[in-house]
């Protein structure tokens, strides 16, 4: 007997017809996937560097999401502490042992309490990088690696996400180039490099499941916070 | 053994529903503000109805090269450490699920909410076999505390009021404590849904580190990098993906497409399309297991792909069901969704795309009268994202039942004696005459009839206005043209 495998291709080609046997096919399949050129691409989406700063923060405060724009990175604890004063928090943080998070002066604030890991339940608050911002809807690209471990996105009450204006993009495809650049190495290509988890996060978690009505804080952060350094265009 | 099927009692299904008060509430809400708010979010984007264009013409590609693109799938699946399973019927899929599930020796699962394994009946399978799932979407949640299969594909508990969530919640969460009060009992639930949510995020939290499993759908698979993706707005799917030892992704097999571009432009539409939303707030693509050097993820990830009659449908009248993104919007704007609700079509997929697909699914017969629960009103088609000519396939289904001799004969002899008619004019006249006649004499006193013989279904609701005039339209028109000349 044949497998669920072969059996399955089988159908799906006799439903192809005489089509199957065009030799042009795979090589269509292989330029398709190889292609880089992306398809429509909204106008909103292609302005420049500093629109498009202004248009990823709008989006994200339409969302509920809170931006804290500081001047540089020695900044960020101040801007995490006052944060937490805030919202009536303890000054414990979970944060991702990223060099860009690990190499703040968290000194500064000797109150807080940073230690680094992946999310635990007891994490009330984490603080991680992202790998890019998309204008166009507000949206947070981010990653898993052995620096950014995916459940701080999730596990937390209060996600703080500290990026820099330098990696805000247009569109979503803009940040897929961008992580393609960064994944691909001399002898691998992306694909092959590609992590376990990639996020876009669009806003904190929510729900409409009773009645429809809108509620925040379903199952994921209730609140995502953004410190953004004012590191000018790329 | 698969969902339970009702879709043969869809008359007495609506006749019910129609009588229902919680449903007509519940309704407003689907026919209203996640109607509208697809409108509002689609008029902001110029580009809305040319991305349209550009889904359609990405799927029908993929479609013309879909087994070459689920083999590049696989193969980076697997050289990212994945393992894939192709499944042909729901039976296999739910045994292939239960082995990966008893390879962890596992005794509770978490899940993401998925179509897929609403249409295997997964859910009951594992509880027979000793294994506890937990639905973590808060919709499926509430339905599975109910016993109730989704009415809908996006909102699955729309039909529920705030009052009858509350109450289940109190009957299933019995040692709930208030938020920050240790020791206090909830005791009789505030209906406010925040407060409710809440209940929910509580109780479950527990579950998702507890679960030996997480089980989610997958909206996407993308043939360039071996990624299935999820899209959701609650966060649970990510929690229930990322926190047990193993993932198990289950979808089926038209979800494929090319790259990372294509997955940009069909998300564009999606979530517009769906809840009004320019993106949902958690799209997540997903890459075999955790890397030896990451702190957190699964160390297993399998992809479970069902076929289930799709591959059949390649080639046929129903090909472009295979476009569909299960966004819902054709049930969000379907006026007969909207009176009966999504029990009614007594199975997996309701509304207009239900309609559509079921037939092929659970057989004509069982499901006959799902492509006839349609008033053609072409709303589906021009709301479709993805452009499939619903009203179309219900018709296509609607000739298959009459030539396989499906319908009741009362019901074909019927039609076949008016095409005799409508073919012989002479005849058509003659009928129309004496039709026209009989109901301007009955109806003459009141202008109107309470009750005519074969008509019972109209009556019954509402009177039938008689003929005015005790002479057809042709043939007034007739002497008024001899009159004129």
């Amino acid at each position: 007997m044949s497998s669920s495998r072969d059996r399955i291709f089988a159908t799906l080609r006799s439903g192809l017809k005489h089509t199957v046997n065009d030799p042009a096919r795979p090589e269509a399949v292989a330029e398709r996937i190889a292609r880089r050129t992306p398809n429509l691409v909204p106008q909103r989406a292609q302005i420049p560097h500093a629109e498009q700063v202004a248009l990823f923060t709008a989006k994200v405060e339409a969302l509920t999401v809170t931006v804290d724009s500081v001047p540089a990175e020695q900044d960020v604890p101040g801007k995490v502490a006052e944060y937490l004063a805030q919202h009536n928090l303890p000054s414990q943080l979970r944060v991702a042992p990223d060099p860009l998070l690990e190499n703040l002066p968290w000194g500064d604030r000797p109150m807080l309490q940073v230690d680094y890991g992946h999310g635990r339940s007891q994490d009330l608050v984490s603080v991680t990088p992202a790998f890019a911002g998309i204008a166009e809807t507000g949206t947070l690209m981010l990653h898993s690696s052995t620096t950014t471990p995916t459940t701080l996105h999730f596990v937390p009450d209060h996600h703080i996400v500290v990026m820099k204006e330098s990696q805000i993009t247009g569109s979503l495809e803009d940040a897929f180039a961008r992580l393609r650049d960064k994944l691909g190495t001399a002898d691998k290509t992306a694909a092959e490099n590609w992590p376990r988890t990639v996020n876009f996060v669009t806003g904190p978690s929510r729900t409409a499941d009773i009645e429809g009505v809108p509620v925040l804080g379903a199952h994921g952060p209730r609140r995502l916070h953004i410190v953004l350094i004012a590191d000018g265009t790329p | 053994m698969s969902m339970q099927i009702t879709a043969q009692n869809f008359e007495a299904n609506a006749a019910k529903a129609l009588k229902d008060p919680n449903l007509r509430k519940a309704m407003q809400i689907i026919g209203g503000p996640m109607a509208s708010r697809r409108v509002e979010t689609a008029r902001e984007l110029p580009e809305f109805e040319a991305l349209r264009d550009e889904g359609v013409k990405i799927k029908n590609h993929v479609l013309k090269h879909i087994d070459l693109y689920l083999e590049k799938f696989e193969q980076q699946l697997t050289a990212r450490g994945g393992k894939l399973h192709w499944c042909r019927t729901p039976r296999e899929a739910r045994e292939t699920i239960l082995a990966l599930c008893r390879s962890r020796n596992a005794k509770l699962v978490t899940k993401g909410k998925s179509m897929v394994t609403e249409e295997i009946g997964l859910n009951a399978f594992l509880e027979e076999h000793g294994i506890t799932p937990v639905e973590t979407d808060l919709g499926e949640y509430i339905i599975q505390l109910a016993h109730e299969p989704p009415s809908h594909i996006i909102g699955p508990a729309l039909h529920k009021t705030r009052e009858q969530v509350a109450e289940l919640f109190e009957d299933h969460h019995p040692d709930y404590e208030l938020p920050n009060m240790p020791g206090v009992k909830a005791g009789p639930r505030s209906t406010e849904p925040q407060v409710l949510v809440t209940e929910a995020r509580q109780v479950l939290r527990d579950r998702y580190f507890q679960a030996d499993v997480g089980i989610t759908g997958a909206n996407f698979l993308i043939a360039e990098t071996g990624a299935t993706v999820i899209v959701t707005n609650e966060g649970n799917g990510d929690l229930t993906q990322s926190l047990p030892k193993m993932h198990i992704a289950v979808s089926s097999i038209e979800k494929v497409i090319p790259n990372l571009e294509d997955l940009s432009t069909i998300l564009r539409i999606l979530a517009r399309s769906a809840t009004g939303q320019e993106m949902s707030c958690y799209t997540t693509l997903s890459c075999g297991p955790k890397r030896p050097e990451d702190k957190d993820g699964p160390e297993e990830f399998h992809v479970v792909l069902l076929d289930n009659g799709r591959s059949e449908m390649l080639g046929t009248a129903l090909e472009p069901l295979l476009r569909c993104i299960r966004c819902g919007a054709c049930m969000n704007n379907c006026p007969v969704y909207h009176s009966v609700g999504g029990h009614a079509y007594g199975w997996v997929y309701p509304g207009p795309i239900g309609a559509a697909l079921d037939p092929h699914m659970i057989g004509l017969e069982t499901a006959r009268h799902l492509p006839n629960a349609s008033t053609f009103c072409g709303k589906c088609e021009e709301v479709c994202p993805m452009r499939i000519p619903l009203p179309d396939v219900m018709r296509w289904w609607r000739e298959q039942a009459h030539e396989k001799q499906i319908t009741p004969p009362l019901q074909r002899w019927g039609i076949e004696a008016w095409a005799f008619a409508a073919k012989h004019p002479w005849l058509y006249r003659l009928g129309a005459g004496i039709a026209i006649g009989l109901l301007n004499m009955l109806g003459k006193d009141k202008g109107r009839l309470a009750s005519l013989p074969l008509a019972g279904g109209w009556t019954d609701g509402r009177d039938f206005p008689a003929p005015q005039s005790a002479s057809t339209f042709m043939s007034q028109y007739k002497s008024k043209q001899g009159a004129a000349r």
